[in-house]
Order: C-alpha cells, then structure tokens, then sequence
C-alpha cells in the first residue's frame, strides 16, 4: 500500500495545504513538523509560481511572499529532504506546470522522488494534457493526482478510471479560496467519482470551518484545506505555528468521528 | 489526447473546471464557421460596422525616401475603434450570442481589445467586464474611460507586474467561477485550444484583403509582409493567407524593449524558452525556475511574455522570421510615419515600421513590401511626448 493509500486507511483524511517558503523556508519546515503532529494525513506542499492562475487572493499573496523571499524550487527540495526522515505521512507538491516543465520535467519529478515526495498535483494540467508527466511520475513512483471539478460532467468516467493517489474533487466553480456555499451537485460529483474508481475522494476548495470539514467528511474520503492555513501565515508570519497546530486539531477532530 | 497543436506547441493547460467550457466552444465554432448564415452576418458586419475592407495604402513618399522596396501600408487603423482588434470581437461575440451565452469579459493591455470587446458588446447587447492591470489604466487613462461610457465594467488588476499577462490571469479566473452564462473573449492568438485557432481565423481576413488587394494593384504577390508581435494576432491575421506562399517574407516584431540584452524586455522569441503558461505551450520569458519573467516595453499591448503558439511553431520551422525592435527605434517610427505619410501609427505598429525602415533600403525597387498598421497611434500621443521628456494632457 502506498503512503497515500495508508492516509486514507484510518477514517477520513484531513489534508493540510501550505506555501512553501512563505514567510520563509524555515518557518515551512516548522509548520510541516506540527501539522504533521496535529492530526494531518497528508500534507501539499505548494511550490509558489509567479503567476498562479487557479489561486484567490489568499494563496496568490502566499506565492509572491514566498518568491519575494527567496523561496526556490531547488531550496523546497533541500528542505523537504531534510524533514522527510521526521515525518511520516505522505507529501505531494502541488505546483504549476511551468514549475515542473521549466525546471526540467525528469529532473524535477525524479528529484521529488528522491528526496520523499509522494505524488504531484498540477491544476492547470487537465487529463489531454497529463501525457507530459506522467510517464517521469511512473517511472519515478511519483503519483500523479487528478481533479474533478463540478463542470466535469460526462469527463469524470475518463478521470476517474485513470486516476491515482487520491482524486481532488473541486468543491465548487471559481479559484481556491474560503466561501460559504459550494457546488450543489459535489456529492453527485464524489459518487460519480466512486463509480468508477476505488481511489479515495478528497474534497478541496473554500473549506475553512470544522462544520464545512465534517459536512464534506460525509461525502468524501478526506477533505483538503489551504487558503485557511494559509491565512494564519499571513496573519502571525514567523509565529503562525501555534495557531495553524491549533487549525489543524480543530479540523481534524471535527471529521474524525465521522465514518 | 491533447488538442490544438502547432507542432509541439498550443494545447490545453487548463483547470479542470474551464474543459468542458472550451470543448463547448471549439464545437460550436465548428458548427457555425462553416454556418453561411453566421458568416453573412459576420461580413456584414465588418463591412457595415467595422468598416472592412481596410485600405491597402502605398506609402509614395516613404517608399520615395527610403528608396528601395515599394511599400504598401495596411490600414487596419482605420477600422472602427481605431484597430484590428474588432475583427476578433465580433466574431467572438456574434459566436457567444448564437451560442446563448449573455455575458462576456476579456483582458486587455492597451486598452484596444477592450474597447472593441465593450463596443461589439454593446452592439449585440452583452453584459461586459473588461480585465485590465492597474499600470495600464494609468498609461491608458482614455481606453478605461472609453469603455466605461460604452458600458463595460472595467476591473483593475493589482496581482502581479499589473500589466497584461496579470490581466489575462484575472479574466480566466472570473472565467472559472461564472461560465453557463460567460464567453471570454481572448484578445489574442493565445491561451488554450480552440482560442489561438478562432482568433487567427477571424484576423485572417487582412491577409485576404491584401492578397486580393494587392493583386489588383500590382498583379503579383508581396516580397515581404510586415508585423508587430506580442502575442500575434494581427501579425498571424497579416501572415495566414500568405503561409503557402513561400516567396512571401513573413516578419514579426517584438518588442525589445530597452534592448535584448537588458531585462527590460518583452522580445520573447529572441529571450524567452519553451514553456508552460496561460493554457499554452510556448515560448515565454522565464527564469530557471520558470517563473515567469516581468517583461517591460513601450508599448502596452506588446508588454506580454509569451508569444501565440502558431508563431512559436512558424519560428520553429522557420517559415516566419521574428526580429527584436527597441523602444527607441518603435518612437522613431512612430515620428517618422507621421511626418512623411501623415499617418499617426500605435505604437504596437511603429515596431513594424520601424523594422521595415531597415528593410526596404536593402530591397530592390521591384519589390514590395506590405506593414501592417495594426492600430491607430492617438492614444501613445501622451507616452511618447513623455519619452521626449515633453508633458502634455489631455
């Protein structure tokens, strides 16, 4: 059983989502420690991108702190390498195609691989497109996670069938970020999901509250949080640790008892 | 299976929410390019509203003080709105009306894309929002007023370098969270599959003017056609119907800014490399980590860090030619035209008289030459002046 098939063997998974380098690198590795700590089964590591197309103000702000502070690709491998031996829950990075592609698409995912990475989620990578990394996250055991969004409609056989890892079911149209209605037809989208595959389903995309967490926990397999905790990081920067340690036991005590 | 490819470039690099959006898109153009009651409608009008044909002029005192090649401007700046950008608007919005759609938004750098997209929506009675970042309102304080009296809503972009490719970003993520209702009227040959295709193909008609034009006028065909690129969609409307013709020179040209050699720069064929971005695959202005580069040129509506993927493909195989033009030598251009054929061009156009001002003394007088003038150059009167250090208002 993979690592990430293991976050989703004990109840339903809570997904913790981060900035890498935001305030700065240090920090990161701090956060992923106690998140880790708190109750998380999984962690995305976000590798920050100039120009993230699918991010609200909360996660895009994140990016441009992390880049502005000097955040690189290369430095997220050195500090996930460093953390890896501490941590036992699997780490996917969710980044930008251009990340991947511009660092060199072998060399990036087989030096994910080699420092602990487990999967990698790429949102503006749809399923025509995923033959551009999906051979290197193969030959690396790297898997490569896919999404489904409300509009996916009659796509989410062809996804689904395909899929590896968890599948990230979007909760509702527009970019990341906390909102207090999502997509009527989620749980339609999550059975539909589940027709077609026994992969596990993770909710993602404006859940921010233990109450939205437990109501997703019943559709899904695992709910999946950002612009929440990331938010923390930019209200308490350098000492956001407490806080997100806080966040995360919160969340994930909201879901645990859900079967 | 990836879709719209030029080579190796184009694609969809899309979120998953916007496929089935531009799936509905690529079938109902499908259904309506070959519709002969949509097209009738579309030539008229262009013809009726947009003023087509434009003009293919021979510059005779130009072509007089140059003395080489025989040049012939093409004067897509006398369209209505002052630009070839309508041609594209209202095909794209004559397409979102038939395909039900009630709502559309686009990016714009310059501000001519968004004008021609709020004009064209007024027209057919859309609802339309336009993208523009917050540095370009300021250069192009009367393109945001033009559109807001034709009744767009105007939406400054603060992410980012706000400038165009922040402007772009903002307009697909609204896009991703209104779309039943929505159509995005991409203002280039950019972005995901089926857009770099339906541009082109709308933009296509000034290529088919100055074939037929031309034709009339000197029997034969151009030496050399001549365009300003920034993500290309008048350049490849100047270049489409020439594609098999190799004797036909295909030139597009960049901005380079203040020079290729510096970071202020927005030349991409000449800086950039193969990547990634705005749903395409392309060449783009990056660094080692791909991140993309903040770009920087005169000219708003060059002041992009990609270029359309049929251009990177026409590059490959070299059947186009791209070349950097400098700010300096775009502002010369921009004086010169005005001074010798008394046509005031964008300065986006002036990079394409500029190059040609290098060509044409190296041509015969047999030959000819055809410049695209893309826009009208009134709105860079108050950006240049201020190049030459001289403050004007309007």
């Amino acid at each position: 059983m993979s690592r990430i098939a293991q976050a989703f063997a004990n109840g339903k998974a809570f997904i913790a989502f981060l900035t890498c380098g935001d305030p700065d690198i240090e920090t990161t590795e701090q956060l992923i420690k106690t998140i880790a700590e708190s109750g998380a089964d999984l962690i995305e590591l976000g590798i920050p991108f100039s120009d993230p197309t699918a991010e609200g103000p909360v996660i895009q702000a994140a990016n441009l702190r992390a880049i502005n502070g000097g955040a690189t690709t290369d430095k997220i491998f050195a500090m996930v390498e460093r953390i890896r031996p501490q941590i036992k829950i699997p780490m996917v990075f969710m980044t930008y195609a251009n990340v991947v592609f511009g660092y060199g698409t072998e060399r990036f995912i087989h030096k994910a691989a080699e420092v602990g990475i487990d999967g990698l989620i790429l949102p503006d990578v749809p399923y025509e497109e995923k033959g551009d990394f999906l051979p290197a996250c193969q030959q690396n055991g790297l898997e490569l996670i896919s999404l489904v969004a409300p509009t996916s409609d009659d796509r989410i056989a062809m996804i689904a069938r395909e899929a590896e890892g968890f599948v990230y079911c979007v909760s509702s149209l527009g970019v990341t970020g906390e909102r207090s209605k999502f997509s009527n037809h989620i749980g339609e989208v999550v059975s539909l999901v589940r027709h077609f595959t026994s992969v596990p389903t993770a909710i993602g995309f404006g859940i921010s509250t233990p109450q939205q967490a437990s109501d997703m926990a019943m559709l899904a397999d695992g709910v999946i949080v950002g612009s929440a905790i990331v938010k923390l990081v930019a209200q308490y920067g350098r000492q956001a640790v407490p806080h997100a340690a806080e966040y995360v036991h919160s969340m994930k005590t909201a879901i645990s008892e859900i079967k | 299976m990836s879709k719209g490819r030029f080579g190796i470039h184009g694609g969809q690099y899309i979120p998953e929410t916007l496929m089935n959006a531009v799936i509905e898109l690529e079938e109902a153009y499908n259904y309506f390019k070959d519709d002969p009651q949509f097209n009738e409608e579309l030539t008229e009008l262009f013809n009726e509203y947009a003023g087509r044909p434009s003009r293919l002029y021979l510059a005779k005192n130009m072509t007089r003080d140059l003395g080489g090649a025989k040049i012939y401007l093409k004067r897509e700046d006398l369209n209505h709105t002052g630009a070839h950008k309508i041609n594209n608007v209202l095909g794209q919005a004559l397409l979102a009306k038939k395909m039900g759609k009630t709502r559309v938004i686009a990016e714009t750098g310059a501000g001519q894309h968004g004008v021609a997209a709020a004009t064209a929506a007024t027209l057919m009675g859309l609802e339309c929002e336009v993208f523009m970042g917050e540095e370009d309102t300021r250069r192009q304080a009367l393109n945001v007023y033009k559109m807001r009296l034709l009744g767009a809503k105007v939406h400054p972009v603060t992410s980012g370098t706000a400038t165009l490719k922040d402007a772009v970003s903002e307009t697909m993520r609204e896009w991703t969270s209104r779309i039943a209702d929505t159509h995005y009227i991409l203002g280039s040959v950019m972005g995901p599959h089926p857009f770099p295709i339906i541009v082109r193909d709308f933009q296509s008609v000034i290529s088919r003017e100055i074939k037929s034009q031309l034709l009339e006028k000197e029997g034969r065909l151009p030496d050399a056609v001549i365009a300003c690129v920034g993500g290309g969609s008048n350049a490849i409307g100047a270049f489409y119907h020439f594609l098999n013709d190799p004797d036909v020179q295909l030139i597009g040209c960049e901005a380079a800014g203040r020079g290729v050699d510096t970071f202020e720069t927005a030349a991409t064929i000449a800086t950039g490399r193969l990547g990634i971005f705005h749903g395409m695959k392309s060449y783009f202005c990056q660094d080692q980590y791909g991140q993309i580069a903040p770009v920087y040129s005169i000219s708003a509506g060059l002041d992009y860090p990609g270029i359309g993927p049929e251009h990177a493909y026409l590059h490959d195989i070299g059947r186009a030619q791209y070349v950097p033009v400098t700010d300096d030598e775009a502002v010369e251009a921009f004086e010169y035209l005005s001074r010798t054929e008394g046509i005031i061009p964008a300065i986006e156009s002036a990079h394409a008289v500029a190059y040609a001002m290098k060509l044409a003394p190296q041509m015969s007088k047999e030959q000819v030459i055809v410049i695209n003038i893309s826009g009208r150059g009134d709105k860079d009167c108050v950006s240049v002046a201020r190049y030459r250090g001289e403050e004007i208002s309007e």
